[in-house]
């Protein structure tokens, strides 16, 4: 990884979620990406990289829709995401997805040129300061997204770059690596079990004294436990690492 | 099977979670069996490269699965032993009661043994007048109690000491206690006649090595060593996929397997059987059978799911899932639980019995993580879900969803028109709290325990846009 010369493009996958959700976690990973030295592209016709079918099960219209992204991004040298499940989808998946068929090759070029973006910013552009000052103190604890953590080994990334946030510090979640019960569809068809874990999660937060605020890297999760959260009345919420990174840190309310 | 037996996971499920004395119980032997693999591990100097030995010893053991059943059978057979071949349960069964008739056998202790589950085993020989006992402490307290176990290493997981202590209390009139020592004391006094009366001790395998035509297992009660070395008879139910290539082999996975699942870095007794007393031995049995089963596995090994023949059923899997550990083993309503049990039932019972176990996850991966042999777990339960579509076993609603989906999302302008759209109803319906607390079905799922989020005001791509940043 190390050995990839350092990009002065890369072309933003927003992901549907953040794009129709999350805007200024979009602006913020611009900030960074221009922060680390690179330019950003913003492909316009990106959409979903084919996630919930593939997930589902239901490859042969994953397959259809992770070709319209082989299109959207067929210029790009390289693609930073905001999510480390998406990244996943394409760098683990997609050659399966696309294995003996024509597209094979694009597939496995833009499965080795798509990063996660806390990955895309130390390995890659070898950042170490966000250069992030927070106005106030702020306490936070990191939740790791399963995908993120068990299929791209995303762990000391964003831990290296938040330690280095002014006025922040880091608390230790526990269970942080246990799965919030997201799961794509998993949360609606087996609900009461998703809704058990979140519980957990939920739970393992509100025990947490002190803590502000909880960071995560993937912006599915950050819905499933901010509904959580403020389906419990609680205060607290989980934002989006980009958003920590450029001190966009709303204080409790 | 005539109309296969639908099994509705997610309804047992659903009263599991609301089981407090199950969530009791549930809580303390995950979270004690997964500190204590994580210690195991943490201890071996190299964790990664033991568990990539052992997958290669695994893999290559069933690459040659059928050149290595035939080497067994042939150690066994020098070494004075008998093999005996069962294409399925129904085959073993009748293999077994016929032995025990041909050899007056009427009383059995057994060793744990979950392909003797999947035989189900107990109920052919109960069927043909036989007393069959278990001798595993919790797979005893399960018979007495009348249930299958709900673990494939920790049995009786799903009780708690005081439910325990009722079932014995009731079936065996145990004096009052609780006292988790006592009622060992206890038993072991009830057991001790039993070994000493039977005439046939039935075990199971942890492994089968080719090279020697050693049975092994692995065990802490001294329960199998007694099952297998007192009675006359000694009989090894085994499953196929068992065998491994060489006692090298067997170095590596012994290493493995007590601390993947318990936590030990070994066993407090490993039992290796090599055939029936020779002259000049002290113990051992008089004769020494292994019933070899296949029952779907040729089937499983032939097809893409072959790596799932790998497993060596130490149970971590299912102690590190969080689907697991909320529902315990038996909502899975199946002998094998768990995300291997989510992949291996529907394989062997058939997919349309079990439709909804793919489904039982959230491809967190912390199961194929704990593997001790690195199985992809989340890979095959991603297939698994796609024969579930290509058999038309998914729901109207997801299918003609997928469809929209896939539509919206290689159109721009319907991906336009769906976002604008989402974004107005799901504002005007959220109003000023800003999400929604009731979704209609099937999507009330969601919200069922969590708000959902209207979308933003403007999308990110529209903010590009307007900065005249996209290109």
């Amino acid at each position: 990884m190390k050995a990839i010369p350092k990009p002065r493009r890369a072309a933003l996958f927003i992901t549907c979620i953040i794009d129709n959700f999350f805007p200024d976690v979009g602006d913020a990973c611009v900030e960074l990406i221009e922060r680390a030295g690179a330019a950003v592209d913003f492909p316009p016709d990106q959409m979903c990289c084919g996630q919930p079918g593939y997930n589902g099960g239901f490859q042969a219209d994953a397959r259809a829709v992770a070709g319209r992204w082989l299109d959207a991004f067929r210029d790009a040298e390289y693609v930073v995401t905001p999510s480390g499940s998406c990244a996943a989808m394409v760098r683990h998946e997609y050659p399966v997805l696309f294995k003996g068929t024509p597209r094979e090759a694009e597939a496995l070029r833009l499965a080795h040129r798509t990063f996660e973006l806390s990955e895309f910013l130390v390995d890659v552009m070898g950042m170490t300061d966000p250069g992030a000052n927070l106005p106030h103190p702020v306490r936070a604890a990191i939740h790791d997204s399963c995908h993120g953590l068990r299929e791209l080994g995303i762990s000391s990334q964003p831990r290296t770059l938040l330690a280095r946030v002014g006025n922040l510090s880091l608390a230790e979640l526990p269970g942080h690596d246990q799965c919030c019960g997201f799961g794509g569809l998993f949360a609606i068809k087996m609900s009461a079990i998703s809704g058990a874990m979140l519980g957990e999660k939920i739970g393992a937060i509100d025990a947490l004294s002190g803590v502000d605020v909880i960071i995560a890297g993937d912006a599915s999760c950050l819905m499933h436990m901010n509904g959580g959260l403020s389906r419990r009345g609680s205060k607290r919420r989980v934002i989006h690492l980009a958003e920590a990174l450029t001190g966009r840190i709303a204080p409790l309310p | 099977m005539s109309t296969p037996y639908k099994y509705a996971f997610s309804n047992a499920a659903f009263v599991a979670l609301k089981d407090i004395q199950l969530q009791t119980a549930l809580d303390r032997g995950m979270t004690r069996a997964v500190n204590g693999r994580v210690a195991a591990m943490g201890e071996t100097t190299d964790a990664p490269g033991l568990r990539q030995q052992a997958r290669r010893s695994r893999l290559d053991a069933l690459a040659r699965l059928p050149e290595l059943l035939e080497q067994f059978e042939a150690a066994v057979t020098a070494n004075g032993g008998h093999v005996l071949w069962a294409e399925n349960a129904a085959e073993a069964n009748a293999l077994l009661v016929d032995l025990c008739k041909r050899e007056n056998v009427t009383r059995i202790t057994k060793g744990k043994s979950m392909v003797s589950e999947e035989a189900g085993v107990n109920h052919a020989l109960e069927q043909a007048g036989i007393d069959v006992v278990e001798s595993d402490l919790g797979e005893y307290i399960l018979q007495l109690a009348g249930e299958p176990p709900s673990h494939i290493v920790f049995p009786v997981v799903h009780k708690t000491r005081q439910q325990v202590a009722t079932v014995l209390q009731n079936t065996l009139n145990m004096p009052p206690t609780d006292d988790p020592e006592k009622m060992t004391r206890f038993v072991r006094g009830v057991m001790r006649e039993k070994f000493l009366a039977s005439e046939l001790g039935i075990s199971g395998a942890n492994f089968a090595v080719a090279e020697t035509g050693a049975i092994v297992t692995c065990e802490n009660e001294g329960n199998n060593r007694l099952s297998t070395s007192t009675p006359r008879i000694h009989l090894a139910i085994v499953g196929i996929e068992k065998v491994l290539a060489t006692m090298e082999d067997l170095g590596t996975l012994i290493q493995l397997l007590p601390r993947s699942a318990t936590g030990q870095r070994i066993t407090v007794y490993n039992n290796i059987m090599t055939g029936p007393r020779k002259p000049g031995e002290k113990d051992g049995p008089e004769a020494f059978y292994v019933l070899l089963l296949d029952n779907g596995r040729s089937r499983i090994l032939a097809s893409e799911y072959a790596e799932s023949l790998a497993c060596i059923r130490c149970g971590a899997c299912m102690n590190i899932c969080p689907v697991y550990q909320n529902v315990g083993g038996h909502a899975y309503g199946a002998v094998y639980p768990g995300p291997i049990g989510s992949i291996v039932t529907p394989l062997l019972n058939g997919l349309s019995t079990a439709p909804e176990l793919p489904q039982a996850s959230t491809l967190c991966g912390a199961c194929q993580a704990a593997c001790p042999v690195d199985i992809a777990i989340p890979a095959m339960l991603l297939k698994l879900r796609r024969d579930l579509n290509d058999t038309r076993q998914t729901g109207a609603f997801w299918r003609i969803g997928m469809r929209v989906w896939r539509m919206g999302m290689r159109s721009k302008a319907l991906y336009d028109l769906g976002t604008v759209a989402g974004r107005i109803v799901t504002r005007l319906l959220a109003g000023k709290s800003g999400v929604l607390r009731r979704l209609p079905a099937p999507l009330s799922g969601w919200t069922d325990s969590r708000d959902f989020p209207a979308l933003s005001r403007e999308r990110f791509r529209d903010r590009m846009a307007r900065r005249g940043k996209t290109r």
